[in-house]
C-alpha cells in the first residue's frame, strides 16, 4: 500500500503526508504529517462543535493520499460534496454511521488494525489517554494515518496521544474587489508536536486539489501571521 | 370442520366467518344454522402442519434455530441472528412484514423465553418485544391461558379466583402442588425464564454443513476459536469442490443440556476464506454462552452462491486491491446492517438530495458532484431558521442571529437559486429557494437559503457550515 501514496517525502525513514505549504511542512519534523500515527484536529469559533472547517481541513489532506478511507462518524452532517470539493472524491470514502459516539473509536481502530486503509477518520468530542493510545498502537502497526475530530461546544483537550494536534478557525478574507466573496482564509495552529513548536499559519482554505496556500499577502513574510483567532466557545 | 367425538364441529374459522360471529369449537349444525351458505372445508390437520413446517424452514433465512409449535406457531431463536437483520425490532417487523405479502395474517413478539414469547405474541394489541428480564412484569396481568395451562386446570383455578398469572406466581408453591400438579407451576417457571425449555428446532436442511461432535465437553473460549477455525477450513474445502461461496453462515453449538447456542455471520461478498470465516466469527464468539459445556459444534453455508477460484483471483486482485470486503464484513458485524456506505452524486438541485448512499463495496464510478458550485462541510439537515435583516429586498441579508447570537455580515455572494422538483410534490413545483454563502465578522462562513421572495414573506434558513 505504501507504494501507492503519493505525497510521501520519506525522510528520516518516516513516511508522511506533505500539506504543500513549504512553510508549514518545513516546520514539522519529517516534512509533513507523519503516517502510521494519530492526530487531533479541532475548530475554534462559534460553530466549533459542527468541526465543518476541521472536517475540511481533514478532507483536503486526505485528497493528498492515495487510496480509500474510513470515516467514522455518529452523526450524519458530513456533506460530502463538501468533502469533494476540497478533492476527496466519493469513491475513496467508506462512511461507518455509529449509532453511539462511544462506537467510534473501537471502530477507527478495527479499520486502523486492518491496514487496507490509507486513513481513518473519526469524529467524536472526548478522546481519553487510554483510547489515544490504542489508537496510536494501531496506526503505528499498519501505517495508517488515524485523524480524530474533535467536536467540542467548549474545553480544553486532555491529554492525549497524538502525535499532533491542530486548530483550525475561520479568518476574515480579504474584501473582494467586486460583489461576491473571495477564497475563504483560515488559521491553521499547530497546537502541540512532539518534535516542533507551536505555531500557527494564516491561509487560504484548500482549492479543489485539497492545496492549502499561504495567503497571497503574506506569502513573502518568513514568520507567521498574528493571530488574530475570535474567542473560542 | 373437524370430528369431535360424535359431534362435527369448527376447527377453525377465517377473519369474515369470525365477524359473522362463527367460532372454533362450535358445531357445524349451529353455524350453517347462523350463516346461510357457509362454506365448510373438511380439516387437514397433517396438510397444516406440513405447511408449518415449509413456513419454519422459510423461517432458516432469519435464524438457524426454528421449531413449530403446532398448530399454530412457529419459534424463532434470534439471540445470535438479530443483529444480521438490524436489531429484534426491524426482524420482527421484517417478518411480519413479509408475512403479510404473502397473504398470511400472523403475530409475533420477541422475549426473553419461548413462553413469554408465545404468550405476548397473542395479545390483542402492539408492543411486541418484551425487553430483557421483564417477562414478568408484562405476564403478572395477563390472563392464565398464556401459560398453555391445560383449560381444566384453568377452570379449577378460576373457582379459586386466581384468573391473572401475577396471582399464580403468589401461591405458596407446595401446597398449590400437591392439590393441581407439576404442569401450572413448570409453565410458570419456563415463562419466568427460571426452568428451561427445550425446544424441538428443526434440523436445517444441511446441504453445506459440517459438524464436529466432542467426546469431552467443550467450553473455553480457546477451544471454541480453536473449533471454529476447523469447521471454517472443512466447510472452505466443501464449498471449493463445488465452485460455491457463502453469504450467509450459521454457527450451531449444541450443549450438554441441550440448549443450543447459535451465532450468525454475513458476508458482502460470496466468500469462503477460512481465515476470513474464522476472523468474523470470533467476534461474536464472546456471546456464546458454552453453560455445562458443548458437545457438538456445526457450520453452515446458508446462503451460497457460484464461485470459482477464478473470480476469487479477480476479487483479490483487481476490484479490492486492499481487501476492503473483508474490513466491510467486520466492521457491520460491530456495527449492523446499513450503518456502512458510501456517498454517490444524485443529479438533484436540492442539497440534501443530493447525496445517495450506496452499498460499500459497490463499484467506483468516478462520478461526483459538478465542480465549481461551492458547497459546505457540514450540512445542517434539517435547516435551521434564522432571523435575518435584509436592507433590500432580495439581497444577501446584513445581518442574523442564529441559536442566539447575532452575526454581522460583512461579505455575500449568490443568490444560487433551486428549484423544487415539480414531479415530486404539487407543493413543490412552485417552490424555490435562493442560497447565500455568506461571510460574518469573523470570517466564518455560512450557506443561508431564502425560502420565497422577500416581498412574499420568505424566511431564512441556515443550511450549511464551513466553506472552502
Amino acid at each position: 500500500m505504501r507504494e501507492r501514496i503519493g505525497g510521501l517525502a520519506p525522510e528520516r525513514g518516516r513516511p508522511v503526508v506533505a500539506f504543500g505549504v513549504d512553510a508549514i511542512d518545513d516546520h514539522l519534523p519529517g516534512g509533513g504529517l507523519r503516517l502510521g500515527a494519530l492526530h487531533e484536529v479541532a475548530e475554534a469559533g462559534p460553530a466549533a462543535e459542527h468541526a465543518a472547517l476541521a472536517a475540511l481541513f481533514v478532507g483536503g489532506l486526505l485528497a493528498r493520499l492515495a487510496g480509500p478511507v474510513l470515516w467514522c462518524l455518529p452523526g450524519r452532517d458530513l456533506f460530502a460534496p463538501g468533502l469533494a470539493a476540497v478533492g476527496l472524491h466519493p469513491d475513496r470514502v467508506l462512511y461507518a454511521e455509529t449509532r453511539r459516539e462511544t462506537e467510534v473509536l473501537p471502530t477507527m481502530e478495527e479499520g486502523l488494525r486492518h491496514g487496507g486503509v490509507a486513513a481513518v477518520i473519526g469524529e467524536v468530542a472526548r478522546l481519553g489517554l487510554t483510547p489515544s493510545r490504542r489508537l496510536q498502537l494501531a496506526a503505528e502497526a499498519t501505517g495508517s494515518l488515524a485523524v480524530v475530530i474533535r467536536r467540542w461546544r467548549r474545553g480544553s483537550p486532555e491529554p492525549g496521544a497524538a502525535l499532533t494536534r491542530w486548530q483550525v478557525v475561520a479568518a476574515p478574507a480579504p474584501p473582494p474587489s467586486a460583489p461576491g466573496l473571495t477564497r475563504a482564509r483560515w488559521t491553521v495552529e499547530l497546537v502541540r508536536a512532539r518534535g516542533a513548536e507551536p505555531r500557527s499559519w494564516l491561509v487560504e482554505a484548500p482549492d479543489a486539489q485539497g492545496r492549502l496556500r499561504l495567503s497571497a499577502d503574506l506569502a513573502d513574510r518568513p514568520l507567521a501571521a498574528p493571530q488574530r483567532r475570535a474567542a473560542a466557545g | 370442520m373437524a370430528q369431535d367425538g360424535p359431534r362435527r364441529v369448527l376447527a377453525a374459522v377465517d377473519r369474515a366467518a369470525w365477524g359473522l360471529g362463527l367460532r372454533p369449537g362450535m358445531s357445524a349444525a349451529e353455524a350453517q344454522s347462523r350463516v346461510a351458505g357457509l362454506v365448510v372445508v373438511e380439516a387437514a390437520p397433517e396438510d397444516d402442519l406440513a405447511g408449518l413446517a415449509r413456513l419454519a424452514d422459510w423461517c432458516l433465512a432469519y435464524s438457524p434455530l426454528v421449531a413449530l409449535d403446532p398448530p399454530l406457531g412457529l419459534w424463532i431463536e434470534s439471540a445470535g441472528a438479530a443483529h444480521l437483520h438490524g436489531g429484534e425490532a426491524r426482524l420482527l417487523a421484517d417478518l411480519c412484514r413479509r408475512l403479510r405479502a404473502g397473504g398470511l395474517a400472523a403475530r409475533a413478539a420477541v422475549a426473553d423465553t419461548p413462553g413469554a414469547a408465545w404468550a405476548v405474541a397473542r395479545l390483542p394489541r402492539a408492543g411486541r418485544i418484551v425487553a430483557p428480564g421483564r417477562q414478568g412484569a408484562v405476564l403478572a396481568e395477563l390472563p392464565l391461558w398464556v401459560l398453555r395451562v391445560e383449560a381444566g386446570t384453568v377452570a379449577r383455578l378460576h373457582q379459586l379466583g386466581i384468573e391473572r398469572v401475577g396471582q399464580l406466581a403468589a401461591q405458596p408453591r407446595a401446597p398449590f402442588r400437591l392439590r393441581f400438579g407439576e404442569g401450572a407451576l413448570r409453565r410458570l417457571d419456563q415463562a419466568l425464564g427460571h426452568a428451561p425449555e427445550p425446544l424441538a428446532y428443526r434440523a436445517p436442511p444441511e446441504t453445506h454443513a459440517v459438524r464436529l461432535a466432542f467426546p469431552e465437553p467443550i467450553g473455553a473460549p480457546e477451544t471454541l476459536a480453536r473449533v471454529v477455525a476447523r469447521l471454517s477450513e472443512a466447510l472452505a474445502q466443501d464449498l471449493e469442490r463445488r465452485a460455491l461461496g457463502g453469504r450467509r453462515f450459521d454457527l450451531v453449538f449444541v450443549r450438554v443440556d441441550g440448549a443450543p447456542q447459535a451465532v450468525s455471520v454475513g458476508t458482502a461478498r460470496p466468500s469462503r476464506d477460512p481465515r476470513h470465516l474464522a476472523g468474523l466469527f470470533a467476534e461474536r464468539l464472546s456471546l456464546v454462552d458454552p453453560g455445562h459445556g458443548i458437545d457438538e459444534a456445526r457450520l453452515a453455508a446458508v446462503r451460497v452462491e457460484p464461485l470459482d477460484a477464478r473470480q476469487i483471483a479477480a476479487l483479490a486482485d483487481d476490484t479490492d486491491p486492499d481487501g476492503m470486503a473483508l474490513l466491510v464484513d467486520r466492521l457491520a458485524l460491530r456495527l449492523g446492517p446499513g450503518r456502512l456506505f458510501r456517498a454517490a452524486p444524485v443529479e438533484s438541485e436540492w442539497p440534501e438530495r443530493a447525496v445517495r448512499r450506496v452499498a460499500p463495496l459497490a463499484p467506483a464510478t468516478g462520478a461526483s458532484w459538478p465542480a465549481g458550485l461551492p458547497r459546505p462541510g457540514r450540512l445542517i439537515d434539517p435547516p435551521e431558521p434564522v432571523v435575518a435583516l435584509a436592507a433590500v429586498p432580495d439581497a444577501p441579508p446584513g445581518a442574523f442571529t442564529w441559536r442566539g447570537a447575532r452575526r454581522r455580515v460583512v461579505a455575500a455572494d449568490g443568490p444560487e437559486r433551486v428549484f423544487g422538483e415539480w414531479w415530486r410534490s404539487d407543493a413543490e413545483a412552485s417552490a424555490f429557494r435562493d442560497y447565500y454563502r455568506v461571510e460574518d465578522e469573523s470570517g466564518a462562513r455560512y450557506w443561508l437559503f431564502r425560502d420565497a421572495p422577500a416581498a412574499e414573506g420568505g424566511r431564512w434558513w441556515l443550511h450549511g457550515l464551513g466553506e472552502a
